[in-house]
């Protein structure tokens, strides 16, 4: 912790003193033998994105503390997905530390049984740091990373939360205050949609699957419950209905034409040409909505939670974490990875490049991160306003895939004239034995 | 299809070892490395994928015994009927098309005019391309706000269409890039047809006043007719295994308006990694694949006889 304010000037200054920043890092954590395990070679597979890349930008820090080498590979998402799936199925996966995805992956790992529980690791002070707490975790991280029984089996890393990005100079232009509620945001989407122009007032992702992220914050806020007590879904009950038919006439009353084709890329380009005023989707898009040679609206772009609902406000939440491989021989060196990965210096320098959000509070809450972070004030506030509303953004089971397939398909099949109660069913009738097949097995 | 024409050479030599009875195990090294082959990589992946497909068999969970149930969750399935529906229409339609525009340009490029072969060498480029890089660019062109294809009707009148950003037109939007690329390879096949036309038949129905079009119905296209059915065969078989285009442009959507078989297997295999079910899929679509190659050596087996017996 004392060397905190030193990491911070050491970031801005780039990484080029950050060897001997480690050195300054090394006394605090004396308990820590962080030289232990020097030697050990440990293989680590992550998904592409800004968490991989800054992983890797500064493994030499990591390498410098404890002599462990790293060797570590980036794979787009889906793919990334299929391979860990397949290599922790054969028992003999070819890395030790793996990226997860939280909101698709937690159930099938769980029941699988393919990660090492580092519950008494946490517990030993030879190998955690004192400031590493389980209650510095949001409750949302403290859902994702443990299992049924109170185990945790991995180290949340990054959180997604959904909140509105919106076009002030559009919104300036038709005298259209930001939205509070779904009702003002349907009501200002109408105002601020003008076709002969080309601009309209909503856009989001209306593409089979990818939809769900979208869809889930209005189920969220109508009062939806993804599982009742006896895991039963209810992805298709009142609230569902009403969630769809917000969803529906956003997406085709006030949103560009194609929508139903769209995904966060597609919506994010037409956000970025000016082409709509309202976009709900992941937090970590301010980058290239800030970036100018990517953007058109660098510098109006404002960042707010998502609406409240009749029934609610909350923001859907994502998050991805990282676990040791329940195969790996090299468990406590993987341990200090993941521990270093999450710690408040890696931590920082994530959020303050906007490329994701820790979900540790410590960080998240400290005065002296958030002065570093170069993205606009407004967005780091919708960040610490989202955290506090957070609910998770898909349900906790293993057909996670299979239901983000069909309840997506039937949601997007309303774009084109779709009943939504009919739609629903139609899609739980087959998700249901899939559910069911899926928990017996 | 490679199982059927591979295996054959290898039958054919163990029906003609009895024969040579005397000497038989001279001839066993030199068939054991093509069986060996034929063994490891397409008789056992076929019979392991029949065992797998009458297995509940999901990653991550112990596999059971289930016999046929996973064939009868097929027929109850209707996201698998639709994808059924669909790579019908989609191979019917991308048989057909380039089929007949490939045939026209064929017969205009079989006339001599100046720069033929330039034009040629231009017309056959698209064949060339790389499919996942044409989907990209090709998804550019259908975006309904800033894709080209909306701008040019635009120039004509026509209002915006939603190509691959509808239902209704998403198959057709995806035929016609798949018919944009292999037009010019039924172009080559039937341009090698129409070489291999003598001129007197021409000549002789000029002398009787036959008209162009009659020329080219009752000269030219029975004549190029095995060609058309090489063709057709070809594209049949690239049309129903398509995947690479529509999984680059739509991966199925919008809702599964375009997902065939092949995709819908590739999402219950390697997406909801349910191995059992993805396997009586690929069971399935191989049948079926089977079914309809037959189906055209059949048809060609019987235009030939036909042939034959007008031309004696």
């Amino acid at each position: 912790m004392a060397d905190h304010s030193i990491s911070r000037r050491t970031l801005l200054k780039g990484t080029a003193a950050a060897g001997a920043l480690s050195l300054t890092g090394l006394p605090a954590h004396a308990e820590v033998n962080w030289k232990k395990y020097a030697g050990t070679k440990l293989e680590v597979i992550l998904a592409k994105g800004p968490r991989g890349d800054n992983l890797q930008k500064n493994i030499k820090e990591f390498t410098d503390l404890t002599g462990i080498q790293v060797e570590s590979e980036q794979i787009p998402e889906q793919q990334q997905r299929q391979k860990c799936v397949i290599e922790l199925t054969s028992g003999k996966p070819s890395f030790d530390v793996v990226h997860l995805s939280y909101h698709v992956q937690k159930r099938q790992f769980e029941k699988a049984g393919w990660l090492t529980d580092i519950t008494p690791f946490m517990k030993d002070p030879t190998l955690t740091a004192p400031d590493l707490v389980e209650s510095d975790f949001s409750a949302a991280g403290l859902q994702y990373c443990k299992n049924d029984k109170g185990q945790i089996l991995s180290l949340p890393w990054s959180v997604d939360y959904f909140i509105l990005y919106y076009n002030k100079e559009l919104f300036q232009k038709k005298g259209v205050a930001v939205p509070k509620t779904f009702d003002e945001m349907v009501a200002a989407a109408e105002k601020l949609t003008d076709t002969k122009e080309g601009t309209y007032g909503f856009v989001g992702r209306g593409l089979r699957n990818a939809n769900m992220t979208l869809w889930t914050n209005f189920f969220l806020n109508y009062g939806g419950e993804f599982l009742d007590a006896k895991g039963n879904i209810l992805t298709d009950g009142p609230e569902a209905v009403e969630a769809t038919k917000l969803y529906q006439t956003l997406l085709t009353k006030v949103a560009p034409p194609g929508v139903v084709g769209f995904n966060w890329m597609e919506s994010m380009a037409s956000f970025t040409q000016g082409r709509s005023a309202m976009w709900i989707d992941g937090v970590g898009w301010a980058p290239p909505l800030e970036d100018p040679a990517a953007s058109r609206v660098v510098g109006k772009v404002g960042y707010t939670v998502v609406p409240a609902g009749p029934k609610g406000q909350y923001s859907a939440t994502y998050g991805d974490g990282l676990g040791i491989a329940a195969a790996s021989k090299n468990k406590e060196a993987a341990y200090l990875l993941c521990q270093w990965a999450v710690s408040k210096k890696q931590g920082a320098r994530l959020l303050q490049a906007g490329g994701g959000v820790p979900f540790r509070n410590s960080i998240l809450n400290d005065p002296e991160v958030q002065a570093g972070v170069k993205m606009p004030k407004e967005w780091l506030q919708s960040v610490i306003d989202s955290a506090k509303i957070s609910k998770l953004g898909l349900p906790v089971v293993i057909p996670v895939a299979e239901f983000r397939d069909l309840v997506g398909a039937a949601v997007t099949s309303t774009l084109t004239g779709g009943d939504p109660a009919t739609e629903l069913k139609k899609a739980h009738e087959q998700y249901r034995p899939i559910l069911e097949r899926s928990e017996k097995a | 299809m490679s199982a059927l024409t591979q295996s054959t050479p290898a039958a054919a030599q163990s029906d003609a070892a009895p024969e040579k009875e005397l000497r038989p195990p001279s001839y066993w090294p030199f068939v054991v490395p093509a069986l060996v082959v034929v063994l490891a990589i397409i008789i056992f992946p076929w019979v392991f994928t029949i065992w797998m497909s009458l297995n509940e068999w999901k990653v991550g969970s112990p596999t059971t015994f289930v016999g046929v149930s996973n064939y009868l969750r097929l027929t109850s399935d209707p996201r698998f009927v639709e994808a059924v529906g669909h790579t019908l229409v989609y191979t019917v339609l991308s048989v057909v098309l380039p089929l007949v525009f490939g045939t026209l340009a064929a017969v205009v490029f079989h006339q001599k005019f100046a720069g033929r072969g330039f034009l040629r060498g231009i017309f056959i480029m698209p064949m060339m391309a790389t499919p996942v890089a044409i989907a990209l660019v090709w998804t550019m062109m259908f975006h309904p706000q800033l894709g080209v294809l909306n701008y040019l009707l635009s120039l004509v009148g026509i209002p915006a269409q939603l190509w691959v950003f509808h239902p209704a037109t998403v198959i057709p939007s995806l035929v016609l890039v798949e018919t944009w690329q292999w037009t010019p390879l039924v172009m080559l096949i039937v341009l090698g047809g129409l070489a291999a036309i003598p001129t007197e038949p021409y000549e002789s129905a000029q002398i009787d006043g036959a008209s162009f079009w009659q020329a080219f119905r009752f000269i030219t296209l029975p004549l190029i007719m095995p060609f058309l059915f090489i063709a057709g065969m070809i594209r049949m078989i690239d049309a129903v295994k398509s995947f690479d285009i529509i999984f680059a442009i739509t991966q199925g959507g919008p809702g599964s308006a375009s997902e065939t078989i092949n995709l819908y297997l590739y999402s219950v295999a390697f997406i909801y990694y349910d191995l059992g079910y993805g396997s009586a899929i690929a069971v399935i679509f191989f049948l079926l694949i089977v079914a309809l190659a037959a189906l055209m050596l059949y048809a060609r087996q019987r235009m030939l006889w036909t042939e034959i017996a007008s031309g004696a």
